[in-house]
């Protein structure tokens, strides 16, 4: 035999051991471990990379943040595949708990979305008196409208504001990405088209957009963020004293002191509200 | 275009100033794609001979499931080792999903295929009777599996190049099985994908950079294993 036999056998036992040493470091973690399942948009404002550490160095437990879109995050509750949510559809979150998936949601932060635009504001949303009007005047002019189209938050948001604008949207002009809040805004931007952005991700792409805000300030736009600790009955593999733990931990001073300045130097003003002190 | 200058002078900047969540983005992309190839080639050779060498009731129609299955799209992959990872599926109680370990098992599965499909080919091109002339001349059985996979060299690195090529480069299998955790589960594909949909796009352009320089390295080792000989077609001197 020679240097290929030898090199095989190397190669070989570096992958077994290399599969083993992995099997090993993941029995190790169990209960120690909180699923947290919430939103791309969460995710992307940055405001759990602070959040989560201070709470693993807290309690010692280790989180596993999973961002999807909120339609996946509320799956993953419902199948017990997550022992936390923290999510913002609260007519979806409401359902949720009715239907015995969390026990209780709690609400705690807020922001807002904004309608953006191409500078021209070719629908002339920017003097509409509410969100139904100016959604109408897209409609009637038909102009480009860039939706989210993955039963995210957001578009869980969309759908409803049409529905109750007496709407129903759809022909060339209306687009559905499938995709993140960020890259909507992006595909929005390149085709000059209307779009319906929380104001966080919008801030945060600011520079690299050809949009404006055109619209804002109807309360039919809040966007409000709740934590639901999913029913631990079930399945037994629920973390529930930890899912309680982050839970807890989010609603604390501590982390509201966080919340009500995050992103201030960044933005120039802070991402979240406060629903209380 | 400034875009790209801005992405690889981000490159450099994050690689010099020995970012500590780069190093383990990177670290993690490498153990996970190298071991999941290493247990593809460790399987999938094996397997490619078999079929090659032997004779069995439906014989080419497996040939054609390896075959189809290297066309396995890896997100596809990844939903359906997903489903079986988490909780709520079969195999949940094991309690891997988001873990490295879920990843590798991903990316073996989207490897196994290649790797497999092209051995049995690189096998099948051989002379049919160089087996039997090898068996003539006095080796084992087992010589005889390993000649032959030497004699086929050339291909079977081919197919370890093309196994690994696929999984380094894949996002919808470890962003399914993985879950992008940072400091757990982030490797560079996926990282890529979180920074582009922020709309960091230098970051992103440089983390691809990063990724596409780790991937050239790895490739031309092999290919320089893989080229030792001087040309088969060099002119006689």
């Amino acid at each position: 035999m020679n240097i290929f036999a030898g090199l095989f056998a190397l190669l070989l036992s570096f992958s077994i051991f290399g599969a083993l040493a992995e099997t090993a470091a993941t029995q190790a973690v169990t209960n120690t471990t909180v699923i947290l399942a919430t939103t791309t948009s969460t995710q992307d404002s940055g405001l759990l990379d602070v959040l989560v550490p201070m709470f693993e160095k807290k309690t010692g437990y280790v989180v596993k943040t999973i961002a999807v879109g909120t339609g996946q995050a509320l799956a993953m509750g419902r199948r017990g595949d997550a022992d936390v949510l923290l999510v913002h559809a609260p007519a979806e979150e409401e359902k949720f708990v009715a239907e015995g998936h969390g026990a209780k949601r709690e609400p705690f932060m807020f922001n807002d979305f904004v309608l953006i635009g191409p500078a021209g504001d070719p629908a002339k949303i920017a003097k509409a008196p509410s969100v139904a009007e100016a959604l109408r005047q897209i409609v009637a002019s038909q102009a480009l409208f860039l939706s989210r189209g993955d039963n995210s938050g957001t578009h869980i948001l969309e759908k409803q504001l049409w529905t109750e604008s007496g709407l129903q949207p759809g022909g060339a002009w209306y687009q559905q990405s499938g995709q993140g809040m960020g890259q909507t805004l992006v595909i929005a931007s390149e085709k000059r088209a209307y779009a319906l952005s929380d104001r966080g991700t919008y801030l945060s792409l600011k520079k690299r957009l050809e949009l404006n805000i055109l619209f804002q300030g109807d309360p039919k736009l809040l966007n409000i963020y709740s934590v639901i600790p999913v029913n631990p009955q079930k399945s037994s593999s629920i973390n529930s004293a930890g899912a309680q733990a982050f839970s807890a931990f989010v609603l604390s001073q501590e982390a509201f002191r966080v919340i009500e300045t995050y992103g201030r130097e960044k933005y120039g003003e802070p991402l979240f509200r406060l629903m209380k002190k | 275009m400034e875009l790209f200058r801005e992405g690889i002078q981000e490159a450099i900047r994050l690689l010099l100033s020995g970012d500590a969540e780069l190093l383990s983005i990177v670290l993690l992309s490498l153990r996970v794609s190298l071991t999941a190839t290493l247990l593809s080639l460790f399987l999938g050779v094996p397997m490619g001979m078999g079929l090659a060498l032997s004779q069995f009731q439906g014989r080419r129609f497996i040939i054609s499931l390896v075959n189809v299955g290297m066309g396995l799209p890896p997100v596809v992959v990844g939903l359906m080792v997903a489903i079986m990872l988490w909780r709520s599926g079969p195999m949940g109680f094991l309690g891997i999903m988001y873990t490295p370990l879920a990843m590798i098992i991903a990316q073996t599965v989207i490897a196994l295929p290649i790797i497999t499909g092209l051995t049995l080919a690189a096998i099948q091109q051989l002379h049919p009777k160089v087996r039997l002339q090898i068996l003539a001349l006095g080796a084992s059985r087992l010589q005889m599996l390993w000649i032959m996979v030497r004699e086929a060299r050339l291909s079977i690195l081919a197919a370890a190049i093309a196994g690994f090529g696929g999984v380094i480069s894949e996002v919808g299998a470890s962003m399914m099985v993985g879950g992008n955790i940072l400091r757990q589960t982030r490797v560079l594909t996926t990282a890529t994908v979180l920074e582009t949909g922020k709309g960091n796009f230098d970051t992103a352009l440089a983390l691809g950079t990063i990724l596409f320089a780790l991937t050239y390295t790895i490739t031309l080792a092999l290919t320089l294993i893989q080229q030792r000989e001087k040309s088969r077609w060099s002119p006689a001197r």
